[in-house]
């Protein structure tokens, strides 16, 4: 009992065929969508590199780049058997890479599954290595003449301005590390001599933030000292000020971003899925009707495409007895060598009396 | 004697409208480029319209889009013309356009050559724009809170932050402006009345920039305040220090820009000029060759093709010829109304 079986006229199969070559090009162009966009979004990871701690978020764009290319090799050969698959001369070649084929294909979808899954599934964990790198790039924002931290400053600065957030989780985490290097400070001053003292590590700690931290959307001139205390400024109350500076965290301003980028792609991955799929199922039809084509007397003639030959449970009853049968045959081989002498053996005496009555008659 | 005739046979006509045909194609496309051109000019000049006065002239954006879209018609037809060049019934259908559809493409040709020079010479008109647009977005700073002004402020920093650049001509602009709101100056306060007295109008000056002009390359954290005064920071000297604000002029810098993309502009046109040339040359010797064919009937026969049917110096007279008797026809009609009644 075939699983989805359709009759196919010839014409139907010429139809087939040439649809089949349409969306397997079609499905050439989707895998070159996935690697580009896999490209993409490594690209923007691997720009703010420099703020992140470990590096598991870049298997999404990995994982999409490898499916990609292998996806586009694929579906060509797709498109290749299509083409010779009315060709009676031409296509039992592709007999045996047909099954390896459809594994292929089956892998990918899978693999672009877990591509979507991942991208959900990770997200703590660039939020933690987010976390730390952020971190690590406030303590060593002064750090401006040690060798590997001098641009430190410069990345902070740029990621602030740009994604428009401030510190990692407010802006209050810069009061809590030194970020004015100790070469601009002048130690004989009472007031630096004071801060300095007041603290067990002996950090200039102010209640201050970087220049990068203002709002130009702020209808006040920025506003980056003393921002606890509102009598050191007019008309500045510092409870309820919001627009001085920016209110997000980059933690949460980075994540909300990589986030969405991952998020805005997982329809079109969704979509090829889809689209494999269904090149998947039109070879498999076409496979099978052509080869009842050409196994009947008139090449011309009808012919039955399915999905699977027996039903479900029988097809998978079969591939365990297969299975079973390959694993016994490797187990039995080496252990019984004379037993399978004599077996053989008789198999030869029952050929050779197959054989002989022949003559007889 | 035709100017630059060259003989054809079928195959070459054949290649010659196949070719013609890629080639009007492709005009279509560079038409397309130019067409988004425009509006990406567009685009960029209203993005920043603010800061140019809100009046910056449109005129090479519009006149861009204009002649993108009738790249793109023209071309097309042409390249239908090649495509049924071969057939002799559809030909003869469209031969009586041709003659004007040539002229129509010389006419193009010439409004391109106006676009390119318009390109190279608007740049001056940009650059006053900025000029003044600029010297105002830098006085109106700190109205925040005046209608038809409250978003200068956020303009002119998100302006310095993108174009890393400082002032008018340089940072020296913002120590000649009021740039802090009077709302935030505390009056009661000496510092401030002393700063207001110190000078005829009243304006609270500083040495001091805003944030937005800041380098974030710099190894320190950003001065911006008492920026002449070397004593009001430690270990630092005004004159030698580089690094601590934007040293370029936003006037410079927002012109550099749109003057790249100005001339990228040009070049293309150019190109597209080019690009015409051949396609219009191209079509005269494709309908000259299929008009000379000794034997219509016959595919298979040669043919002349030509660019001019006489020489250049003679077609030149000949059309200041017909220009001269066309006048004199004018003349003629007049002055021949008069005798009529008399006889």
């Amino acid at each position: 009992m075939a699983v989805l079986k359709m009759k196919f006229t010839q014409q139907r199969r010429v139809r087939l065929a040439q649809g089949l070559w349409l969306l397997s090009w079609l499905a050439v162009t989707c895998g070159a969508f996935i690697f580009s966009l896999g490209v993409y979004i490594k690209i923007e990871l691997l720009r703010r590199d420099e703020v992140m701690e470990n590096k598991e978020i870049h298997c999404v764009p990995n994982l999409l780049m490898m499916v990609g290319l292998a996806s586009i090799g694929a579906n060509w050969v797709a498109s290749r058997v299509c083409q010779d698959s009315l060709d009676a001369s031409r296509f039992p070649r592709w007999k045996v890479l047909l099954l390896l084929w459809f594994a292929v294909a089956a892998l990918l979808c899978c693999l672009l599954l877990t591509v979507v899954i991942l991208s959900y599934a990770l997200q703590g964990r660039l939020e933690e290595s987010l976390k730390v790198g952020l971190r690590n790039g406030i303590r060593f924002y002064k750090d401006t003449d040690v060798p590997g931290r001098c641009f430190q400053k410069e990345t902070i600065d740029r990621l602030q301005m740009e994604f428009r957030c401030c510190g990692n989780n407010n802006f209050k985490d810069w009061f809590e590390v030194q970020w004015v290097s100790n070469r601009y400070l002048d130690f004989t001053s009472q007031e630096v001599k004071d801060r300095i003292r007041s603290n067990v590590d002996g950090r200039y700690l102010l209640d201050g933030v970087p220049f990068s931290c203002c709002n130009p959307a702020s209808p006040r001139p920025c506003l980056q000292r003393h921002l606890t205390d509102s009598r050191a400024h007019y008309n500045y109350e510092y409870q309820s000020e919001e627009l001085n500076l920016y209110s997000r965290g980059c933690r949460q301003a980075l994540t909300d971003y990589y986030m969405s980028l991952m998020n805005s792609t997982g329809p079109g991955v969704l979509s090829v899925i889809l689209i494999q799929i269904s090149v998947l199922l039109s070879m498999r039809y076409l496979q099978t009707a052509v080869e009842g084509a050409m196994a009947l007397e008139s090449p011309e003639g009808e012919s039955e495409g399915y999905i699977l030959e027996k039903g479900v449970k029988e097809t998978y009853a079969d591939m365990k007895a297969k299975a079973v049968e390959l694993l016994k045959f490797a187990q039995v081989d080496p252990a019984s060598d004379g037993e399978g002498g004599e077996e053989g053996e008789k198999e030869a005496d029952a050929t050779e009396k197959a054989a002989t009555p022949t003559p007889a008659s | 004697m035709p100017f630059m005739s060259l003989k054809f046979n079928l195959q070459k006509r054949v290649k010659l409208a196949q070719g013609l045909w890629m080639l009007y194609w492709f005009t279509v496309i560079v038409g397309i480029v130019l067409f988004s051109l425009g509006i990406f000019f567009k685009i960029e000049l209203r993005k920043r319209s603010e800061i140019m006065d809100n009046s910056e002239s449109h005129l090479v954006p519009n006149l861009l889009i204009l002649v993108g879209m009738v790249s793109c018609s023209l071309n097309a037809f042409g390249g239908k013309v090649c495509h049924e060049s071969l057939d002799p019934q559809k030909f003869s259908k469209m031969k009586p356009m041709l003659k004007s559809y040539m002229l129509l493409c010389c006419g193009f040709n010439a409004l391109l050559l106006l676009l390119v020079l318009l390109c190279f010479f608007m740049q001056l008109a940009v650059y006053l724009t900025l000029a003044e647009g600029l010297k105002n977005a830098i006085r109106f700073y700190k109205d925040t809170d005046t209608p038809g002004r409250c978003f200068m402020k956020r303009t002119l920093d998100m302006t310095q932050i993108e174009f890393r650049c400082c002032g008018n001509n340089n940072f020296r602009d913002w120590f000649e402006v009021q740039w802090i709101s009077n709302r935030y100056l505390d009056m009661s306060n000496d510092v401030v009345k002393d700063r207001v007295l110190s000078n005829v109008e009243g304006k609270y000056l500083m040495d001091s920039v805003p944030f937005s002009c800041c380098n974030p390359g710099s190894p320190r954290p950003c001065i911006q305040h008492h920026l002449t005064n070397n004593s009001a920071h430690y270990d630092y000297d005004h004159r030698t220090e580089e690094l601590n604000i934007w040293s370029r002029g936003c006037r410079e810098a927002v012109f550099s820009y749109y003057s790249s993309i100005m001339n990228a502009i040009g070049a293309l046109i150019i190109f597209s000029i080019v690009l015409e040339g051949m396609d219009t040359a191209g079509l005269k010797y494709l309908s000259t060759a299929l008009e000379t064919m000794a034997d219509p009937e016959n595919p298979e026969c040669e043919s002349e093709g030509w660019l001019l049917e006489k020489g250049f110096k003679e077609t030149l007279a000949d059309m200041f010829s017909k220009m001269k008797i066309g006048g004199r026809a004018t003349q003629v009609e007049e002055g021949g109304d008069s005798p009529a009644p008399a006889t």
